[in-house]
């Protein structure tokens, strides 16, 4: 299951401005069915002072790519042309808080048929219309611009990305080495190397939408203040109060030195030797990790280092 | 999680019955079934009882012929490799194009890394099997036959049987995963060409990670695990008692239920296709609806993308499966639908819903009902939908 993020999905169960434009004087069609995904955005623009005024869309795709769709529309009505035309897929990314790595294509798709439908506006030919054999990846249709489009607005240097992205060399991967190519060419021209497949898409998987972990219990107020005396007399402590559940076993524990996270205990009677003394020392363990508010690890005195 | 859990062909719930007949095994009977005392004892007369289970489910000739492993593509995984090292001579392997991973990555390693030879039968648009191709693949050089029993996608069913005395005539071993068949469907290994085959627990309601191979006595084996002799030196490793005990509930409970998955659950299917075909226009069923196991039904919606259709299924805690590329992850739609040649505007579209002996009636009602407006809410979405030809009933699809 994906992890979107809520206005991922916020846009695709609610999306903003679905459906047919009547009078609209723009139209970017991208994508194709076979593909897998595709988009066709309606602009409605005032000739006069070049404002958007109204967008709607129509979307073949999954989850991210209508969430994608909205949210273009959301960001370019009202804006000018020329304004519109400074919007990256990245803005579109950034403003649903993040797209997983391998749905950025949607964003892509959505900034493609931005300029798709501006070009189509200002009456010049779209990139995109190339002719077959400019392809770079003829498996989804993507050309060289496309790909320096991706590589430039989001800082891609990989090849593994430039699928993520855009799609490219994600079917029969008999384009991996064109894609290549326009990948060096593209890093060269800004003074960059083309780094080892498998990097991690850097800052745009919508990390910073994805909450830590709420501690289980709050850690003592003393956590990492503590000197490291008052960190030894808390361990002693914390030892104190287990020891006549041990000693009611017949057992016995003392503690014999701290090295770092590393507590060494002996057991004693009962305890020492038994099966089940790696349970007592794990409860050692896990009351001392509760007491202090840092992971410990208890162990027994034989395995102390020789020397300490 | 409560909702309506129509994935069962992903994974299934434990049985309740399965988990309490497990339960004893972690904290109690904990012993290692090898030891020499009491507590290894009581445990390893429950393995060999599983096994008998498991045998009674196959219809197997013996229990020695039940090894557990830790799963379906474990057990896929070893009867290739096992063969091939017992017939180092062979190097050819004969497979379809329609396997689980398990079968397809590794027979791709083979041929890529190990210089093995492999022959992938096709599948018609119905999914059934080129079986003229599978005859001219078959010769004295193939050294494998691994071909499912059921596919998991459409619920299609291969003549394996069939398939395997074809092999045996060959002088080749045949494997079968049979990982979505078994308690599904009534099996006799006993009386089989059948040499080799793979089952796992959590497809019938025992837990993830146990699984078994079965391996007809007489059958040249190499075991993929070497180590201490259990599984009678054919799986190293200490035995998953837990998964092994909980497996063999499972198949006797399966047995029990066969009856039921035949005729109840396969009512609920019909009925939930029957629904789906009948209120929803430009959809169909794909794979062979007259030969598929009984609680699997796979339906391509034209001009909508299976993902977009599990996330408003989900809003209504319907749990269902796609092929579609974007719920795998990869960039293109699976490769059983791929295979059959399902037309590319509705391939995206493809929808599993797979049933189980848990599924009631009024969760199938529930899906009739929500389905056609999600579909509907979708295509009113869609760029092809308003140009589209629509076909209310009787929609024929175009297969390339
Ligand atoms: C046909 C088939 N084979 C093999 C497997 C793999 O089984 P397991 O998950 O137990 O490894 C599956 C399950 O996904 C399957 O459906
Ligand atoms: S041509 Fe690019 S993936 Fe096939």
């Amino acid at each position: 299951m994906w992890n979107y993020t809520d206005k991922v999905k916020e846009h695709f169960f609610n999306p903003k401005n679905a459906g047919v434009l009547d009078d609209a004087n723009a139209v970017g069609e991208v994508g194709s069915i076979s593909c897998g995904d595709a988009l066709k955005l309606m602009l409605k623009v005032n000739p006069d002072t070049e404002v958007i005024e109204d967008a709607r869309f129509q979307t073949f795709g999954c989850g991210s790519a209508i969430a994608s769709s909205s949210a273009l529309t959301e960001l370019i009505i009202g804006r000018t042309v020329e304004e519109a035309l400074r919007l990256t897929n990245r803005d579109i990314a950034d403003y649903l808080g993040g797209l997983p790595p391998e749905k950025m294509h949607c964003s892509v798709m959505g900034a493609e048929a931005l300029h798709a439908a501006i070009a189509a506006y200002k009456g010049e030919e779209w990139a995109d219309d190339h002719e077959e054999g400019e392809l770079v990846c003829k498996c989804f249709g993507v050309d060289a611009a496309m790909i320096e489009r991706a590589v430039t607005v989001n800082n891609l240097s990989t090849l593994e990305e430039v699928t993520h992205y855009t799609k490219a060399g994600g079917s029969c991967q008999t384009c991996h080495e064109k894609i290549e190519e326009v990948l060096e060419t593209v890093l060269a021209r800004a003074g960059k190397e083309m780094g080892a497949s498998r990097a991690p898409a850097a800052g745009l998987v919508g990390l910073d939408a994805i909450k830590p972990l709420a501690p289980k219990a709050p850690a003592p107020a003393t956590a990492g203040k503590m000197t490291n005396v008052q960190r030894m007399q808390a361990i002693m402590l914390a030892i104190e109060e287990i020891r006549p559940q041990i000693q009611r076993d017949g057992g016995d524990v003392e503690l014999v030195d701290i090295d770092g996270k590393d507590i060494y205990v002996r057991l004693s009677g009962a305890c020492s030797g038994c099966s089940q003394s790696a349970g007592t020392m794990m409860g050692v363990q896990m009351k001392l990790v509760e007491k202090l508010g840092e992971f410990v690890r208890v162990k027994p005195a034989s395995l102390m280092p020789a020397g300490v | 999680m409560t909702g309506i859990y129509l994935d069962n062909n992903a994974t299934t719930r434990v049985d309740p019955l399965v988990l309490a007949e497990m339960l004893p095994l972690f904290t109690e009977q904990f012993g290692n079934p090898s030891s020499m005392h009491g507590f290894g004892a009581a445990v390893g007369g429950k393995v060999e009882w599983a096994r008998q289970q498991v045998q009674a489910l196959l219809g197997a000739a013996h229990d020695s012929e039940i090894v557990f492993t830790s799963g379906g593509t474990e057990s896929d995984n070893t009867a290739i490799l096992s063969t091939l090292e017992a017939f180092p001579k062979k190097r050819e392997i004969i497979t379809s194009v329609v396997e689980h991973p398990a079968v397809l990555a590794l027979c791709e390693y083979l041929e890529k890394k190990r210089g093995y030879t492999v022959h992938r039968i096709p599948v018609d648009g119905k999914g059934n099997l080129d079986t003229d191709a599978y005859d001219r693949a078959l010769s004295e050089n193939v050294a494998i036959v691994s071909i499912m029993w059921a596919n998991n996608e459409t619920g299609t069913l291969f003549p394996v049987e069939e398939l395997a005395r074809k092999a045996r005539a060959a002088g080749a071993l045949f494997h079968t995963d049979a990982v979505q068949a078994v308690g599904k469907i009534p099996m006799r290994l006993a009386d089989s060409a059948i040499d080799l085959l793979s089952l796992s627990g959590h497809k019938l309601h025992a837990p993830k990670g146990i699984g078994a191979l079965y391996v007809k006595r007489g059958t040249r084996f190499r075991p993929m695990m070497r180590g201490g002799h259990q599984e009678r030196s054919r799986r190293a490793g200490t035995e998953n008692a837990p998964g092994i005990v909980g497996l063999g509930a499972a198949a006797e409970l399966a047995l029990h239920h066969m009856a039921d998955e035949n005729t109840r659950v396969r009512a609920l299917r019909d009925r939930l296709e029957r629904g789906l075909l009948a209120a929803i226009p430009n959809c169909f069923v794909t794979g062979n609806p007259d030969n598929r196991l009984p609680n699997t039904c796979n339906i391509a919606f034209e001009f909508i993308e299976g993902e977009a259709i599990l996330l408003l299924l989900n809003e209504h805690g319907i749990a269902a499966s796609s092929g579609s590329a974007c719920t795998s992850g990869s960039l293109e739609p699976s490769h059983v639908m791929r295979a059959m040649g399902v037309p590319y505007t509705a391939a995206h579209g493809a929808t599993r819903f797979s049933l189980s002996r848990d599924t009631t009636d009024a969760e199938i009602d529930t899906v009739i009902k929500v389905m056609p407006g999600i579909i509907a809410r979708l295509r009113a979405l869609s760029p092809y939908w308003a140009g589209a030809e629509k076909a209310p009933r009787e929609f024929a699809p175009v297969y390339s």
